[in-house]
């Protein structure tokens, strides 16, 4: 049986803001309410959620840019947050904004990040090379400034750089938001492709339904940070007794996606 | 320092070069501003017809470049990462904090070195200059020594911009005035009010000019004759006192960094851009 890549339990995120005239009043927002959910190795794991469900909250806390205010976080075995130096070197992350610097080139910022991980040139740049290549990039681009790239092939610098140093977990928010249609299903099967070659862990939190069926063994749905209900899509659609997720969505929550999006704005 | 901390430490120095390749046309600027406000200071000796005026202004305007880019780069590190979007990027690697500001402050050092060479040509350009004399390997190890606590005041200010971005830039700049105002640069500290002159001793600055001016010369020069820089061995207080400030401040600068860093993980911050 595969072990665990991913264990989650009661985890929970509070934000406090402060409001009012004299900024006195204290305003809590729950982004997390004890959420519990384990992930095996080689698993795709899909959140599906409404924008400020939680979803990037969870994803910050298990890539180490966050603190989770209770509840207990084990990557790959190492616990969170004592052992942050080892989650991090195991794990790569995919945000929905691809940051780079963006006035330097593809191949300036993913041999920074190839250092960065104590990776050498030779070696990161035939990888980047071939990541890219995969995905679709046009290698005469590698040297073009990313301010010149469309948000398609940023994403897909993104994607190289996050895969660069080989993480048996990678964690992936929102990677095809944005993208046009071509772009979106070039990065899908480049995901795809990745399960079936490496055997990578992946974590996907998505509002694309259609892309979390397509993607994910099994799909957690977060709203208003807490997960409320988990299994294979056709697990989903029987215990709701609906035919798709988005009507899977509606029978679980009370509302539907786009209603409950409407809704909350934390995240 | 292992192997892979080399190459993290290597990793900051590989960005911040290329980023200044690619910002190319404001290094130009800057510099240009460095070498037109410097040769403004020091034309001011030359117009008094008083040597011992203009060297003194010389080595306050290039040791002051030199501390003062050193100082900004470091400070400023962190919020060009928030303007850029990559801080959360960078904050995930695997490197120490330590490596990170480590490569930062060597990148910075380099940089300042750069400037200051731009200076002090375009100094002989407009002014007729001799350093015979003078004592130029000892300025340069005080140069060295000094940039150990300016590294460490610079990682006290880089945590400003992780509570607020622009409030935490607008802050940098006004210590770093105040640091030019209460060392002394063009001026000896004892004409400063009287209340305001023990903040001089806070200052690593007013320990670096003491001993620069020595080492220069500054102090027992004649008119008509070389300078007579004094040996290393003079300056030993000065020196001494910079290194404890650098003992001190380095790892005082770490220790708030951590502290800040984990607040900001607590809270959110790490989140905001720009």
């Amino acid at each position: 049986m595969p072990s665990l890549a991913i264990r989650v339990q009661n985890v929970k995120k509070v934000f406090r803001k402060r409001n009012g005239l004299l900024r006195r009043k204290i305003r809590e927002e729950h982004a997390l309410k004890g959420i519990t959910l384990e992930v095996r190795e080689g698993e795709a794991y899909g959140l599906l959620g409404p924008n400020g469900s939680g979803k990037s909250t969870l994803i910050r806390i298990l890539s180490t840019l966050l603190l989770a205010d209770g509840g207990d976080i084990e990557i790959l075995g190492f616990r969170l947050p004592e052992h942050e130096r080892e989650v991090r070197e195991r794990v790569g992350r995919v945000s929905v904004d691809a940051a780079f610097y963006k006035k330097l080139s593809a191949r300036e910022n993913l041999l920074y990040t190839a250092f960065l991980y104590g990776f050498e040139k030779p070696d990161a740049e035939r990888k980047a090379l071939d990541i890219l290549k995969r995905l679709g990039q046009d290698a005469s681009r590698f040297d073009d400034p990313l301010e010149e790239m469309s948000r398609g092939m940023q994403q897909k610098v993104s994607i190289a750089r996050a895969l660069l140093v080989n993480p048996p977990l990678l964690l992936l928010d929102e990677p095809t938001t944005g993208l046009d249609p071509k772009s979106k299903q070039e990065v899908q099967r480049f995901i795809e492709d990745l399960r079936r070659r490496e055997g990578t862990t992946i974590l996907l939190t998505t509002h694309d339904m259609d892309e979390a069926e397509r993607l994910c063994d099994r799909i957690g749905i977060l709203t208003r940070g807490q997960l409320v209900a988990e299994g294979t899509s056709e697990e989903l659609k029987s215990q709701a007794g609906a035919d798709n997720l988005e009507a899977v969505f509606l029978k679980m929550v009370g509302e539907s996606f786009e209603e409950a999006e409407k809704e909350v704005t934390v995240e | 320092m292992n192997a892979s901390a080399i190459r993290q430490t290597w990793a900051f120095v590989y960005r911040d070069h290329q980023l200044t390749k690619r910002y190319w046309s404001w290094v130009v600027v800057f510099a240009f501003y460095a070498l037109v406000n410097s040769a403004s200071v020091t034309l001011i000796g030359v117009a008094a017809h008083d040597t011992r005026l203009t060297l003194t202004l010389t080595i306050g305007v290039l040791l002051w470049t030199f501390l003062s880019v050193l100082f900004n780069e470091i400070a400023m590190s962190i919020a060009y990462e928030r303007w850029e979007g990559t801080l959360e990027y960078t904050f995930m690697a695997p490197a120490s904090r330590f490596v990170h500001l480590f490569g930062v402050s060597l990148y910075a050092m380099l940089y300042s070195f750069f400037r200051v060479a731009v200076v002090l040509a375009g100094l002989f350009v407009f002014i007729d200059l001799s350093f015979r004399g003078a004592n130029l390997f000892g300025i340069l190890i005080v140069l060295l020594v000094s940039s150990l606590a300016f590294m460490g005041l610079g990682l006290i200010a880089a945590t400003l911009p992780v509570f607020s971005p622009e409030r935490g830039a607008e802050a940098t700049n006004i210590l770093q005035g105040v640091l030019l105002l209460v060392s002394g640069i063009y001026y000896p500290v004892s004409v400063l009010p009287k209340w305001i002159q023990p903040v001089s001793w806070l200052s690593p600055a007013t320990y670096a000019l003491s001993a620069c001016r020595k080492l220069m010369g500054i102090e027992t020069f004649v008119p008509g004759q070389p300078l007579h820089g004094a040996p290393l061995l003079a300056v030993m207080p000065d020196l001494l006192r910079l290194l404890i400030m650098g003992i001190v401040l380095i790892p005082v600068g770490l220790w708030i960094f951590g502290r800040v860093e984990h607040w900001a993980k607590k809270t959110g911050k790490l989140k905001r851009t720009g």
